[in-house]
């Protein structure tokens, strides 16, 4: 058992786990902070997608030790108080989940998208969104909400 | 910041102080209103029957509407509360939903077998089986509603109308809303029976047929929604089993004094076909999971090949006796006797997994006494609602409470309480900590319980002129109706049919997958069809309409279809469409356009249209998104997506052998229409993913004249299809 610190969504949490205890078991099973989810514990499913310094990570491959040196930590719980953001709010308007099981993750993928890139391409929305899966195929319109957020959307048939 | 689950607060049934909930009993039973105040005798109520609150209203106008069916996407949570809300008039924007208590005598419906009362979210039957269970619930609340305004202003219920939440007495011009009725609810001396010609007819509905916005939305946006993963309780321990991927091995543990000694370890749980460890924290179990040496006994599945079994298969179709018949018109071998021409063919299709974005998992905590127990589960219910806990533990049914949970995609895995049984077991071992059993993604490959492999052979005959006059369908495979569900034509007229199973049996773990066996059912009747067109040189959407003369509804989505889709017009060059028509429930056409690399034998899915007939569409833009969700699961299905077994074992463990479709595969367009209908509602879960493989491989015939015939249409089988002579 180790004890670490780690930032939060602007909040300092201690905890004390083993070492190699990865990210997302830590916010979910210590922190308690479940929006985001477990999918596949190998990055490739994106379900556990967040931001570490504004990037998107994945952080069921992401060791604890690795990010308790200040990293800022960015999870769908800190994205808005109200759910308000935009792209949160184009992803109601477009009512892109089904089950909802994969778009904490989505979600989290496509605001770091639009803060690099304001105003992707449709293929660039499909290339940078590409490592979160969506089995209930929502994709039709999670295209559309990322359009509708970044205001490029013109017509997409779904 | 949002509330997190830290402090587990569950949605907990009626739990407001204010207000009244209504009780409407089946036929007989006098309604009654019980205070919200009266938590005792709400629960007394609750556990009489068969009395069902179907909803609560507060002064303060707010309305909360039970919703008994599961949540995993399809939008129960919306259409089953619109359904009850338009009967009541209710008015909408205050209205919430919660799930209602897991208790088939009080909250079942009859859709699956007349008579009886279940509440199972399987077979797309929600909406349907529901519909007229909601309405009359619906009906009679509004009933009590305007019979106490009738009692409060002293006015004949007759003259009294309703529109939006509010009651009205036009005479008087006086009107009330719901929530101020609150105070003066009393309940009629009798209830009358409402009859749907008392009901709102389509032309009338304001929310049936309306796009609303999905009430649980905003949840699953910000993080908030709660699955069983999600659920904390104090005191949790976890708990986690290694299964191995020989379905059916029994496990011997070498080193349980290793395990047992490992941080964290509180218990070894041994089962037949596992090993279970439970531990203070998940990571702790996981690493003891890790370190499990076990020995694995032979399995019924030892010896078994899933790539070599089709062989056996071809050769069981082959002979001459029948197996089990399904559905047999006319005389098959008569027509083929004097039949113009015949056709024979083979498909297959490989095992596949469900692959839900949520692994499988429960908590349960086992009262201390082990006499009564609490479980919080994402589950498509069942005949017992109470997912064979009690059995598990020797209890009475009604001592074991289910917290139903939002689930992250069933598909019908969720439909079986394996998972919930094993949580069962670990959390008795340790009562009265609350467990959360884990099952790995490698778990839930490696244990899954899959759409049965399976082969088709379909023989077919036509006429001089070229009129199918029959068609067999022989099916071979372990299951059942799991391989045998979808072999019946209702809808095209042949005159002679007959639709077989041939049993065989491996030791695999099997389940129903969306759609079940209509998926390659439908991809063999639908390639068939085509197969045949081509050769008599007929259209495929022509010979279609043809045999679909007698079925107006589903000629009308095969028209529709062909319209939307410019079938007909000139496509790109290197593209090509095809048709397919499926019925589960709706009757839908859909119409694809592809092209294929034929470098690669990677098949590009350009655009899909589908056109449905649903009867009465309860919701319409969440029935689009099942097509569109329908259709990705289906193409993801038909060209990726392969489980295959050596020596009996699993061959996947995750997404990196298991691949799923992603975003840039996506088709540019999936269409929808929706044909108009006032019949009663139909389930949509399930009637895009069977067209998938019939459309892409009956566009693949015509863009290069050569045939896709086995399941998945991996890259290399394409290759494979075109360089065939
Ligand atoms: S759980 Fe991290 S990518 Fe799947
Ligand atoms: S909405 Fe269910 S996995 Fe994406």
């Amino acid at each position: 058992m180790a004890k670490y610190t780690l930032n939060v969504n602007d909040e300092t949490y201690p905890v004390e786990v083993a070492e190699g205890t990865s990210l997302l078991w830590v916010l979910r099973e210590h922190l308690g902070l479940t929006g985001t989810k477990y999918g596949c514990g190998i990055a490739l499913c994106g379900a556990c997608t967040l931001h570490i310094d504004g990037q998107p990570a994945k952080a069921c491959i992401i060791p604890v030790e690795g990010v308790a040196s200040g990293q800022r930590i960015r999870t769908i719980e800190g994205l808005s108080e109200k759910g308000d953001h935009p792209v949160q709010k184009a992803w109601i308007a477009a009512q892109a989940p089904q089950c909802g099981f994969c778009h904490s993750g989505q979600i989290m993928q496509a605001v770091a998208l639009l803060e690099s890139n304001p105003r992707p391409t449709r293929e660039e929305i499909k290339t940078y969104m590409n490592g979160i899966l969506c089995r209930c195929g929502t994709y039709m319109r999670i295209l559309k909400a990322v359009e509708m957020a970044a205001g490029t959307e013109t017509h997409v048939e779904s | 910041m949002p509330k997190t689950a830290t402090q587990y607060s569950r949605r907990n049934f009626l739990k407001t102080s204010g207000g009244v909930v209504l009780f409407i009993g089946a036929s007989g039973i006098l309604p009654y209103l019980v205070s919200c105040r009266d938590t005792r005798r709400m629960k007394e109520e609750f556990a009489r029957h068969p009395i069902t609150a179907w909803v609560q209203f507060s002064e303060d106008g707010q309305i909360i509407i039970y919703n008994p069916a599961a949540e995993m996407g399809q939008g129960s949570m919306t259409s089953l509360p619109v359904i009850f809300a338009e009967e009541m008039d209710a008015d909408w924007a205050r209205v919430s939903v919660e799930f209602s208590p897991q208790e088939a005598e009080i909250y079942g419906s009859e859709g699956w077998t007349p008579g009886s009362k279940l509440m199972m979210t399987v077979g797309s039957r929600t909406t349907h089986s529901y519909w007229p269970v909601m309405r009359k619930a619906g009906a009679q609340a509004r009933y009590v509603l305007l019979s106490s305004a009738a009692g409060h202003w002293e006015v004949p219920l007759s003259e009294l109308t309703t529109s939006e939440g509010v009651v009205y007495h036009e005479k008087s011009g006086r009107k009330i809303e719901y929530g101020q009725l609150v105070p003066f609810l009393k309940m009629p001396e009798v209830l009358p029976e409402i009859d749907e010609a008392q009901m709102k007819k389509p032309g009338e509905f304001r929310l049936i047929g309306k796009v609303l916005p999905r009430t649980e939305i905003p949840e699953k946006v910000n993080g908030t929604a709660l699955f069983a993963q999600d659920i904390r309780l104090p005191g949790m321990v976890y708990g986690v089993l290694e299964r191995g991927n020989l379905h059916g091995s029994r496990p011997t543990l070498t080193n349980e004094a290793e395990i047992v000694g490992m941080d964290g370890v509180l218990k070894v749980v041994p089962f037949d076909y596992a090993i279970g460890v439970i531990a203070q924290t998940l990571e702790q179990a996981l690493s003891a999971k890790r370190k499990l040496r076990i020995e694995w006994g032979p399995s019924p599945a030892s010896g078994f090949h899933s790539q070599e079994v089709f062989e056996t298969y071809a050769s069981m179709a082959g002979q001459p006796e029948r197996g089990r018949v399904i559905t047999e018109a006319g005389d098959v071998q008569q027509a083929i006797k004097t039949a113009a021409r015949t056709y024979s063919a083979d498909f297959k299709n490989d095992y596949v997994y469900h692959a839900q974005m949520e692994p499988l998992n429960a908590v349960i905590r086992v009262a201390e006494d082990l006499q009564s127990a609490e479980v919080w589960v994402g589950s498509q219910q069942g005949p017992d609602t109470k997912l064979g806990v009690p059995g598990i533990l020797g209890i009475p049914h009604e001592k074991v409470e289910v917290h139903l949970q939002y689930l992250g995609g069933g598909f019908g895995r969720r439909s079986m309480n394996d998972f919930v049984e094993e949580c069962a077991v670990l959390a008795r071992e340790v009562a009265p900590l609350p467990v959360k059993l884990i099952w790995t993604r490698e778990d839930d490959v490696a244990y899954g319980a899959f759409r049965p492999l399976s082969l088709q052979r379909l023989t077919a005959s036509v006429d001089a002129r070229g009129t199918l006059t029959s068609l067999s369908h022989c099916v071979v495979g372990d299951g059942g109706n799991l391989v045998a569900s979808g072999v019946t034509n209702t809808h095209y007229d042949i005159p002679n049919q007959l639709a077989e199973w041939r049993g065989a049996s491996h030791g695999i773990r099997l389940k129903h997958w969306r759609a079940v066996g209509h998926g390659p059912n439908k991809f063999a009747i639908e390639c068939m069809l085509d197969e045949i067109a081509r050769d008599q040189q007929a259209d495929p959407v022509a010979f279609r309409r043809k045999l679909m003369a007698k079925s107006p509804r589903a000629l009308a989505t095969l028209d529709k279809a062909a319209e939307i889709s410019g079938w007909g017009e000139p496509v790109a060059e290197g593209r090509a469409k095809g048709v397919a028509f499926v019925e589960h429930g709706s009757l839908g056409t859909g119409v694809c356009e592809i092209s294929v690399d034929r470098n690669t034998g990677d098949i590009r899915v350009h655009h899909f249209w589908i056109a449905l007939d649903a009867g009465i569409p309860v919701q319409p833009d969440n029935i689009r998104a099942q097509m569109e969700g329908g259709i990705l699961m289906g193409m993801s299905s038909v060209l990726k997506e392969q489980i295959t077994i050596v020596d009996g074992r699993v061959q996947q463990s995750n997404f990196h052998d298991y691949p799923l479709l992603r975003m840039q595969e996506i088709p540019d367009s999936i269409e929808t229409v929706i044909l108009p209908s006032g019949e009663r509602p139909e389930g949509v879960g399930e009637t895009a993913t069977p067209m998938v493989a019939g459309a892409i491989a009956n566009a693949f015939l015509r863009l290069t004249g050569k045939r896709l015939r086995h399941m998945p249409f991996t890259p290399q089988r394409v290759l494979e299809a075109l360089s065939s002579s």
